[in-house]
């Protein structure tokens, strides 16, 4: 798209959008986002880039293939469901560290978890934005 | 223990590329090394099974799904082990030499042994569950080695139709089991046992018993599913002699005879078997005299040796329960030596034909004389245990009540054909001038014509001293079939009667037909014409037939049309709503109930309805898409206007990336065209508002049902106490539900997938170039 108010707009919003998406995913336990939510909202953020700059300028950004995302996730989303096997609980118990972490909050095996979500997420939504736009 | 005599098969199968690799030469040595020490085992536990106890081991397995692994060795299945082991033994001794230098050895050895612990599995097996599944390796291992030659597309199809029968009739056999275990609340056969009353008594009997017998059935091919075991015939001759006269088929009769002390006794049981068995013995006898094939002559024989063994069950007096144990060994014995003298003669002429093979004695001595022996056994001349299966065979119909007779001249039929076929399977080929083009014929190896010797030695030891298997082996495997404790005898002599009689006449009028009646291609020409009415043509042309209409239907249904599958989803969903609102729709609205519409709600449904109807009359494809966004967002504000914000943002967010990725397509597609007609247009709206319409009553209904509240309180309640978390939607999402979760994540990369190859990866043929 050649508009240049939306252009420029989109450089900042980019980054911006990429922050809220994560806070949106870190302030997930305890008020309205979480791991899905923000990884939709990061999709969206390059899925508007791309509009204005193009599938390829994206790509540059983004450095590494979208696809590799989804089993970093998955895996991440495994381990953090197997870490009680460690300490001998049942599969999907949450763990926390006792204190809160700056920043962030509280800290626990389903922060893990939300994170893989969200990058599983991510992946998937970059991976089919692509193939699609690339066909047309 | 048991277990590792059981799964050592399957044990040596796994290994089979590791010592393939190491010892190529070896190999076949190996492998003959165990079932000759499972044999030598199983001889060691005569005595112990003779005098009447059985052994048990109990493995667990999976018991909550009540499947355990229980080993029983009782009289039956000592000497089908028995059978399963030594003619295995002979078998994989035979193939050292038969298949020596073939590329697939290894392979040949591991499909053999992972049959025979498969085939041990099923007839030690005292859970059912675990018999069944025993039953179905059986059959895949036996489709690995009909098709064992697999570029020739014969065997492939052989292997396929075997397959697909005996497949089939296993899974009808699981119901079975699975209807037996609903009734008597177990998988044990032994427990299931003592529940025999109320299992006769249940108004499942007949289910039970229609796939206990289709199971059985297809197995041992029965009528009408007999034709499969000719077709199997494209196998290596080891492998017929083992799967497809000896063992594999026998299943079926083992089964019938196990279960005869649960579901036996009763008129449906006795008349299916006796007519099914009946009608398989002869007709097979019957088809085996047109056969020029030597295998087709033994593959039909076989068939109706089945066929006698279902008779025998289902006459189910205690001389024919009797018979069936002795049966079975005779039947094991002599068919099995036919089938190794058939290989010998394969291997060393090159031809099966029973009408070009002549005189082989004078070149093969040894194998003549087994020959012989198989012969005669089969004939059942005395002297030979085929003399005393048929005495008591005889002696079984003769004796039973009215039809007696007609069961008599069914059973003397049969006798009859069958000693033609033996006589030609192992007399005609060996007796008489040795034309010119065999008497380059070199004489066989000793690994090949040992196994039917020693086979004959056993029918003739057997048969002239029969005290030595009548309390050892036959005694238990009587009482376990008939469950009964009577004391059996088997004697040479029974003094002249009319069962003597008939047994003379049998070998007269045998042999007679035998000097008589040459097989010859024109006489199995002509059988062919009746091909057209067979089971195997009506069963293929219904496959066919089948295949057909699932085409049709294919495309009909699934034409590759989104807006077609759209709309046969929504017409199926109206009608099922229509159907179930016809029935009668109680609608109760409480005014009072319902909350204050406000101003903003008001304004929200306004804007979703002009921009409905903006998406419909817009000739812009942007502006609709558009559009649509804007009602997936006025859908958003409700689901804030009702406090659920954390569904409204993801909403937001999938509206978003909808309207983007349908930007992304459809802008770059020409101008928007009306491609459909008013009538299809007419027939859409029509149909949208009506689902729509019947969505909304189906709403509105809901609020009649008490909601229940109990589970999202808990949730909402232990959210924080047990997972440390304030927003319940999420902490349902990553800790209660997590499982769910990470299936879900699972889910949604193999879509991610899916869209990438289905676009990328150009699947389609005619799209290549």
């Amino acid at each position: 798209m050649k508009s240049l108010i939306f252009r420029t707009a989109s450089i900042y919003l980019l980054p911006l959008l990429l922050l809220f998406s994560i806070f949106i995913l870190l302030r997930g336990h305890y008020l309205p986002g979480g791991g899905f939510v923000g990884g939709l909202m990061a999709g969206v953020a390059f899925l508007i880039h791309s509009f204005a700059f193009g599938l390829k300028e994206t790509r540059n950004i983004i450095k590494i293939n979208p696809g590799f995302l989804m089993p970093i996730g998955l895996t991440i989303c495994v381990l953090a469901a197997l870490a009680p096997w460690i300490v001998s609980l049942p599969l999907m118990t949450g763990l926390w560290f006792e204190e809160p972490f700056k920043f962030v909050g509280m800290v626990g095996s389903a922060l893990f978890f939300d994170i893989g979500v969200y990058l599983v997420v991510v992946g998937s939504t970059l991976i089919i934005m692509f193939t699609i736009a690339d066909t047309v | 223990m048991m277990l590792l005599i059981v799964l050592s098969g399957f044990l040596f199968s796994a290994l089979t590329r590791p010592i393939g690799s190491i010892f190529k030469q070896a190999l076949p040595w190996v492998f003959t090394a165990l079932p000759v020490l499972l044999f030598i085992y199983f001889c060691s536990q005569i005595g112990v099974v003779s005098s009447g106890d059985s052994l048990t081991w109990t493995y667990k397995w999976v018991p909550s799904l009540g499947l355990d692994l229980v080993f029983e060795l009782n009289g039956l299945s000592l000497l089908f082990a028995l059978l399963i082991t030594g003619i295995g033994s002979l078998v994989f001794f035979y193939s050292t030499y038969y298949l020596k230098g073939h590329a697939y050895m290894d392979r040949f050895y591991g499909y053999l042994s992972m049959f025979m612990a498969s085939m041990l599995g099923v007839v030690l097996s005292d859970n059912l569950l675990a018999l069944f599944i025993f039953w179905e390796l059986t059959s895949i291992s036996s489709f690995f080695l009909i098709g064992f030659n697999n570029e020739d597309p014969k065997s492939r199809k052989s292997a396929l139709t075997a397959l697909s029968i005996t497949g089939l009739g296993g899974l009808v056999l699981l119901g079975g089991i699975i209807l037996l275990s609903s009734i008597g609340g177990t998988y044990s056969f032994s427990e299931l046992l003592s529940q025999r009353n109320s299992i006769l008594s249940s108004s499942s009997y007949c289910w039970i018993l229609v796939f206990v017998f289709i199971g059985s059935f297809t197995k041992s091919a029965q009528f009408p599913f007999h034709f499969w075991l000719p077709g199997a015939m494209k196998a290596p001759t080891p492998v017929s002699t083992y799967l497809h006269s000896a063992t594999m088929v026998k299943a079926g009769i083992f089964l019938l005879a196990k279960m005869t002390p649960l579901l036996g006794g009763t008129p449906a049981w006795n008349h299916t078997l006796m007519i099914v068995g009946g009608i398989t013995m002869v007709y097979a006898a019957i088809h085996s005299l047109f056969r020029v094939d030597l295998k087709g002559i033994l593959a039909y024989s076989t068939i109706s040796a089945l066929g006698i063994l279902v008779f025998l069950i289902g006459v189910g007096t205690e001389k024919a329960l009797l018979a069936v144990g002795i049966f079975i060994l005779t039947h094991a014995l002599y068919k099995a030596a036919l089938f190794l003298i058939t290989g010998i003669i394969d291997y060393q002429t090159g031809s099966r034909d029973v009408s070009q093979l002549k005189g082989l004695q004078h070149v093969m001595k040894p194998v003549a004389i087994a020959g012989f022996i198989a012969a005669l056994s089969s004939a059942g001349f005395p002297l030979f245990l085929g003399f005393l299966s048929k005495e008591i065979m005889y002696e079984a119909t003769f004796k039973y009540a009215e039809i007696g007779i007609l069961l008599t001249a069914a059973i003397v039929l049969t006798k009859i054909f069958l000693l033609v076929a033996g006589f030609w399977a192992g007399i005609s080929p060996f007796t008489g001038e040795l034309p010119e083009n065999l008497k380059a014929t070199k004489k066989p190896s000793p690994i090949l014509w040992v196994p039917p010797l020693l086979l004959g030695v056993g029918s003739v030891l057997f048969g002239v001293f029969p005290a030595l298997i009548e309390q050892s082996l036959i005694q238990p495997v009587f009482a376990n079939i008939s469950g009964l404790d009577t004391s059996i005898y088997l004697a040479l002599w029974h003094g002249f009667n009319t069962v003597l009689l008939l047994s003379i006449l049998t070998l007269i009028i045998g042999t007679a037909i035998y000097f008589q009646w040459k097989p010859s291609e024109g006489k199995f020409a002509r059988t062919l014409r009746f091909e057209k009415i067979s089971p195997q043509t009506l069963l293929e042309g219904f496959a066919v037939g089948f295949h057909t209409f699932a085409g049709v239907w294919t495309r009909a249904v699934q034409n590759g049309y989104l807006r077609n599958y759209v709309l046969s989803i929504l017409a199926f969903l109206t009608v099922i709503m229509g159907y179930r609102f016809y029935e009668g729709v109680s609608i109760y609205l409480d005014w009072n109930q319902l909350s204050e519409i406000t101003p903003s709600e008001v304004i929200v449904v306004t804007l979703m309805v002009i921009s409905i109807i903006f998406a419909i009359v817009s000739t812009s494809r942007t502006a609709s898409i558009v559009a649509l966004g804007v009602v997936g967002f006025a859908n958003c504000l409700f689901f804030l206007f009702y406090s659920a914000p954390d569904l409204a943002m993801t909403q937001f967010s999938i509206d978003t990336l909808t309207v983007l990725l349908f930007m992304l397509v459809l802008f770059k597609l020409p101008k928007n065209k009306i491609f459909s007609s008013k009538r299809i247009r007419i027939r859409d709206a029509v149909l949208s508002v009506l689902f729509g319409l019947l969505i909304a009553i189906l709403t509105l209904e809901v609020f009649e049902e008490p909601s229940v509240t109990d589970i999202s309180k808990y949730y909402a309640d232990n959210a924080y106490l047990l997972a440390k978390g304030r927003n319940v939607v999420n902490v349902i999402l990553v800790d209660y539900r997590g499982m769910d979760t990470l299936v879900e994540t699972t889910v949604l990369i193999i879509a991610a997938i899916g869209v990438f190859s289905l676009i990328k990866l150009n699947l389609n043929p005619s799209k290549e170039q």
